[in-house]
């Protein structure tokens, strides 16, 4: 489905990614690893045509992506959960929901009701807050309207950043218990997280970034297995 | 005292009908902040420019001796061309003028000085084609003085009623336009956060011209409002229209749209206090006072926020 080959992206002068060659396969489930300053947002960045790729390619569904404006390459079916939630906070929880199918507004409303109703059941919390600013949420609640705004564009593949950073213990279960939901319902879903234990067990797959490069990829119980990774990303206590 | 008590109404009447003026420039000011962080100071000329339209076609229609010239009919006449055409201005700076240097990561200082380089630019422009002499708007064919309106003993012009109307009918209707429809909502997001709101799919280049549009037909309106309202226009007229407006979208806080609305009427306001208990000639004096104390107190302006320091100008 989504497929990077050989991605390189400087910021300045700086390299960022240093040939990344990723593949994510419809209806998995893949995550990204990485320490601080690996290029794992900017992996995402590039996938979104926010930062261009010096050279390499980026397809999806067989097209290729590099060179398109962000909002064409969410057009076709990608959408993004960001790293810190960033929600329009100046804009109650519907009118960030009613942005997340800005691509679809020529569509009838009824149809953009029904989804705004989907995301209702899977949050119940949103539906409460519908009418509030959404500065005002707590960060738990962010992120669900977060990842509810992302759904409303029907993407096929989402995107997350670092959709663990900053939630209770409590609350990380449940958000990863979403993301599964979400991926049962037929998204294919690249989340990028530190949280490497939770992240990787919801995950078919995943791919090690460091110093912009894909140091190692295997299946998710393989990673979990592995010594070097365990030590590397889950902590010696936690191994 | 009594004197002045009994034109008190009157004076704050005018204060309410030039406020409401003020607020319709500096919502431009405004909006164009929100999506871009700077001071677009080429639209006191933008301003002057629809001044110039109205000002053109009502001589216009006056040279073709077109009977029967009534409000109802001219004052649309007059206002669409000046909007059409300041609105595309507006944009045609902010193509020209601006994005070459934001979208290159110019500092805050190159989009400011290109600004101060465009209104030079403008006011010239005019004062070569139109010459450099005062026009006059002929309002009394539109607004014969005896159309007056007496409310709770205070005798009011016709044409001001309708300024104040004009005025705040498209403040309403920007209001609606931002705060309910989908076009508002990504100028909203596009001045919260550009790239989410690219990841949205909202096309930020669009929106932003689509901003500098509204801000500046809302300008060249105001300019036939106030050519009507004081007859006389030339092409130096948008540089103390703009610092004043400019002036009430600070008071408001700078970025906030229904702070703008507010900074004009408070300012509008104060300025006709000061000419009826003070002296007409410290108006500008006592304009300029209320922008150098809300710099000083209160620099987030009447509604405004504080501003992370990547916002700040």
């Amino acid at each position: 489905m989504l497929k990077l080959t050989d991605v390189v992206t400087y910021y300045g002068p700086i390299p960022a990614l240093k040939g990344v060659t990723l593949e994510v396969n419809t209806g998995e489930i893949v995550c990204l690893l990485g320490g601080n300053a690996s290029g794992k947002s900017t992996t995402m960045k590039t996938i979104l045509g926010i930062v261009r790729p010096h050279s390499g390619t980026v397809e999806f569904e067989g097209k290729r992506l590099d060179g398109l404006a962000t909002g064409e390459i969410v057009r076709r079916g990608i959408s993004l959960v960001p790293e810190a939630r960033r929600v329009f906070g100046r804009m109650t929880v519907w009118e960030n929901l009613a942005m997340g199918s800005f691509i679809r507004r020529k569509e009838p409303a009824s149809e953009i009701d029904q989804d705004i109703e989907r995301v209702y059941t899977l949050f119940p919390r949103l539906r409460e807050r519908a009418a509030q600013y959404a500065g005002t949420l707590s960060g738990g609640e962010q992120q669900m309207l977060a990842i509810g705004r992302a759904l409303m564009a029907r993407p096929r593949l989402l995107l997350m950043d670092e959709p663990s950073m900053g939630l209770s213990p409590a609350f990380v279960d449940q958000v990863f218990d979403i993301i599964q939901t979400i991926n049962r319902q037929g998204t294919t879903i690249l989340v990028v997280e530190q949280n490497a234990a939770v992240a990787l067990s919801i995950a078919s797959r995943g791919y090690v970034l460091q110093n912009g490069q894909i140091a190692v990829q295997d299946s998710a119980a393989a990673l979990l297995a592995a010594d070097d990774i365990r030590r590397a990303y889950l902590g010696e206590d936690q191994a | 005292m009594s004197d002045i008590l009994s034109i008190l109404p009157q004076q704050l009447v005018f204060g309410i009908a030039l406020g409401t003026v003020y607020g319709l420039i500096a919502l431009g000011y405004t909006m164009v902040y929100g999506v871009l962080f700077m001071i677009n100071f080429a639209h006191g000329e933008v301003f002057m420019i629809g001044a110039y339209i109205g000002w053109g076609v009502l001589a216009a229609l006056l040279d073709a001796k077109v009977g029967g010239l009534n409000p109802i009919w001219v004052l649309p006449l007059l206002l669409a061309p000046a909007m059409l055409c300041t609105g595309g201005l507006g944009m045609l700076i902010e193509r020209l003028a601006y994005r070459p240097l934001y979208v290159r990561g110019a500092t805050r200082l190159g989009p400011l000085i290109s600004a101060v380089g465009a209104s030079i630019f403008l006011q010239n422009a005019v004062m070569l084609t139109q010459g450099a002499r005062m026009k006059v708007y002929m309002t009394n064919f539109l607004f014969p003085r005896t159309w007056r309106f007496s409310i709770f003993g205070t005798s009011i012009s016709a044409l001001l009623i309708v300024m104040v109307g004009v005025a705040g009918a498209m403040m309403w209707g920007l209001h609606v336009l931002v705060q309910r429809s989908t076009l508002g909502r990504s100028i909203r997001a596009v001045a919260e956060d550009r790239e989410m709101a690219a990841i949205m799919g909202v096309n930020v280049g669009q929106v932003i011209g689509t901003t500098f549009f509204l801000g500046s037909a809302l300008g060249g309106a105001a300019g036939v409002l106030i050519g009507l309202y004081y007859t006389q226009i030339d092409f130096f007229m948008g540089y103390s229209a703009g610092l004043k407006a400019f002036t009430a979208a600070v008071l408001g806080g700078i970025g906030n749209i229904r702070g703008a609305m507010l900074g004009g009427l408070v300012l509008g306001v104060t300025e006709s206090l000061a000419v009826t208990f003070i002296n007409p000639a410290f108006k500008d004096l006592v304009a300029f006072a209320l922008l150098i104390l809300t710099l000083v107190f209160r620099p987030e302006g009447l509604l405004g926020e504080t501003l992370p320091d990547w916002k700040k100008v």
